[in-house]
């Protein structure tokens, strides 16, 4: 993975002693909370409900073992024990003082990390497939350009106050699991009929209260315009992008209001200015950024494992977490394994300080010492050999880390919501919480087979409702929790946005409802072989709503 | 009846305006504000307080009795006042059960 060089170590230990200096000014008043607002946020310290809250950076949800663990001691030392995983591959500290903040960013830099751009009106951190440099149907990682773009992009100097903020994601496979449709810009790798590697741009989508798709606007952008191309758009996002609300601040709304052609056209002007510069990407530039991702060195295995199988045939709960919780690795023998942390009744993302011990021993022992964050707040153990899975499981299943439930109902996603969150309306973590014990049953939850439930909060959609096969958005109906249910989401290369199926239900009854729409799909489907978007987008939302509301 | 409430700047932990313009900790010690005139009063103990850098984001709640016990109307307040509803042993309603161990 990424090693900073020592501008990235001076400027990271730079910006800690900046951030020092503000903190120790706000604490003897010569900073007013107006003044300083804006400072913390831009290293990722908010103000939630209890305390205040840290946002840590993982680039693209990379992370080694040296760094989990730093996290680890960060949860047991200043904060209360665990740390929320989130949908931008980062994590957060929920109850850290004002006051330790400093060391906490110093510690952090210290395995080069820091919480820089995890907030405000920039570019925050580029998010990508959780099984990049690993994937099987992978085709080619997308992390080195990841990488290029969070160097482009952190501290550029042009692109500090945006209208919005604005987030970019990248995927190097077919089966995009990065959702690069819902971002600003969307980044699919692919290459042209000579062999070139390039992209395809997609610019403009998002979900919050306006949820849109992104709009393609280039089939195929030369890998070598990368920067050039990326600093066109947000050039013209910046300069034509609302600011005098911010509720239509997001390029989403400037490509709606504008026009697909008339912006593309803008972009493109941009570009032709740009392009050939300075930031035309130097081959040798993107092959030394390469070297850092180079895939460790795997040892030549048999495809299948006889240890793993056998090991599957004596133990059911092992042959069902490795028929959910593995993923189809480039090289022969080896597997990426997704570690849940979505157990039956628990918070989505939560993870305590010891299990992030014990799963950076893992990487250590087993994974090449690498991990993964995924944007569906679970961890990713990227290399391992299919014979160390049976060890792995027991020592995951003895950390309450071994659920086999990937992609399926109870593995779902749920923003902090208002247990946590100042700007939510209604709780979702005790939504998820009912709705992962309702479906507990293992026969039952791998028979309805692949889900994706997302829930937020409120309509800044943080939970990625709109892009849930089934989707439950919280609101507040005259001070009580009120849940509506959007049917038909989805991320992937198909990406859609989730209707209203029809009013809301409160939390008593949201997850009755969620029952009663997982059982149409359970009656109506042609096999069990047509999931539940497959059977969603054949149906229509008519069989849900007469069963949901009567017909 | 409403009280005020802020988090106190150097750990950003929930506090109310007590009765003497301190803060307290916990929502019941808070000074229960009955009219314009005592509303008026803690208004200027809430300026005081964000101006001596001890509290930030000082603003009004409604309170309510509810079984005899005052607790605050909107839900995102009493979540406030007792910690998430998920985590027990977080917030201020552990500090309760500790107190009163």
């Amino acid at each position: 993975m990424y090693r900073y060089d020592e501008f990235d170590q001076d400027f990271v230990d730079q910006r800690v002693t900046q951030f020092e200096d503000q903190v120790r000014r706000r604490m003897t008043g010569e900073l007013t909370e107006e003044e300083f607002k804006p400072l913390r946020l831009m290293n990722g310290l908010y103000l939630q409900l209890h305390a205040y809250m840290l946002r840590v950076a993982i680039p693209y949800g990379t992370i080694n073992a040296r760094q989990m663990r730093k996290l680890a001691d960060i949860a047991r030392t200043y904060d209360r024990g665990y740390g929320h995983f989130t949908t931008r591959q980062n994590i957060q500290f929920n109850w850290p003082k004002l006051s330790d903040t400093p060391k906490i960013l110093r510690e952090l830099a210290d395995v080069e990390m820091h919480a820089i751009q995890t907030s405000g009106n920039c570019i925050r951190n580029v998010t990508s497939d959780q099984f990049a440099g690993a994937a099987a149907d992978e085709f080619a990682d997308p992390r080195v350009y990841a990488e290029i773009l969070r160097q482009w992009s952190s501290l550029h100097p042009e692109f500090l106050f945006l209208p919005r903020k604005f987030k970019i994601a990248i995927t190097g496979a077919e089966q995009d699991r990065a959702a690069v449709q819902v971002h600003d810009i969307g980044l699919q790798l692919t290459q042209n009929e000579d062999g070139d590697i390039g992209f395809v741009v997609f610019v403009g989508g998002g979900l919050g209260r306006t949820p849109m798709v992104g709009r393609k606007v280039r089939d195929f952008l030369p890998e070598n315009d990368l920067l050039a191309y990326s600093e066109a758009i947000l050039r013209v996002y910046n300069r034509y992008g609302r600011r005098d609300n911010k509720y239509k601040a997001r390029i989403k709304i400037l490509v709606h209001e504008t026009g697909l052609e008339e912006l593309k056209q803008d972009i493109e002007t941009e570009f032709e200015a740009t392009k050939n510069g300075i930031l035309d990407l130097p081959h040798n530039e993107i092959e030394r950024i390469n070297e850092y991702f180079a895939p460790p060195s795997f040892e030549v295995l048999p495809s299948i494992s006889t240890e793993l199988e056998s090991a599957k045939r004596d133990n059911r709960d092992l042959a069902l977490f490795a028929s959910r919780n593995l993923h189809a690795h480039k090289a022969a023998g080896y597997t990426s394994v997704t570690i849940s942390l979505k157990p039956i009744g628990g918070a989505p993302g939560d993870a305590t300080a010891e299990q992030m011990d014990v799963i950076a021993d893992l990487a250590e022992r087993f994974g090449h010492d690498e991990l993964r964050v995924t944007h569906e707040q679970n961890l990713v153990l990227p290399h391992v050999k299919l014979k160390d899975v049976p060890l792995i499981f027991k020592v995951l299943k003895a950390n309450d880390l071994a659920d086999a439930n990937a992609g399926l109902i109870t593995d779902m996603i749920a923003c902090p919501g208002l247990d946590y969150c100042a700007l939510a309306n209604a709780r979702s973590i005790p939504i998820a919480q009912e709705i992962s014990k309702r479906f507990e049953e293992v026969k039952r939850k791998n028979e309805i087979g692949d889900l994706k439930l997302k829930i937020s909060g409120c309509i800044n959609a943080c939970g990625h409702h709109h892009v849930g096969h089934i989707g439950i958005l919280g609101v507040d109906r005259k001070g009580e929790e009120l849940y509506q249910i959007t049917l038909g989401g989805s991320a992937d290369q198909n990406t859609s946005i989730g209707k209203i199926i029809g009013r809301g239900f409160p939390e008593a009854e949201i997850t009755d409802a969620v029952e009663i729409v997982v059982d149409t799909y359970l009656v109506n489907r042609l096999d069990s072989e047509e999931s539940f978007i497959e059977a969603y987008r054949r149906l229509g939302d008519q069989p849900f709503k007469d069963a949901l509301y009567g017909a | 009846m409403k009280t005020i409430t802020a988090n106190r700047l150097v750990d950003g932990d929930v506090v109310w305006l007590g009765r003497n313009g301190d803060w307290v900790e916990f929502v019941e010690a808070a000074w229960i504000l009955n009219s314009e005139e005592e509303m008026r009063a803690a208004e200027e103990f809430a300026k005081a307080g964000e101006a001596s850098q001890y509290v930030l984001g000082t603003y009004a709640i409604d309170l309510e009795l509810k079984d005899g016990h005052l607790q605050p109307t909107a839900l995102k307040e009493r979540i406030r006042a007792k910690g998430p509803t998920t985590r027990l042993d977080l917030g201020k309603q552990a500090q309760r059960l500790l107190r009163s161990a």
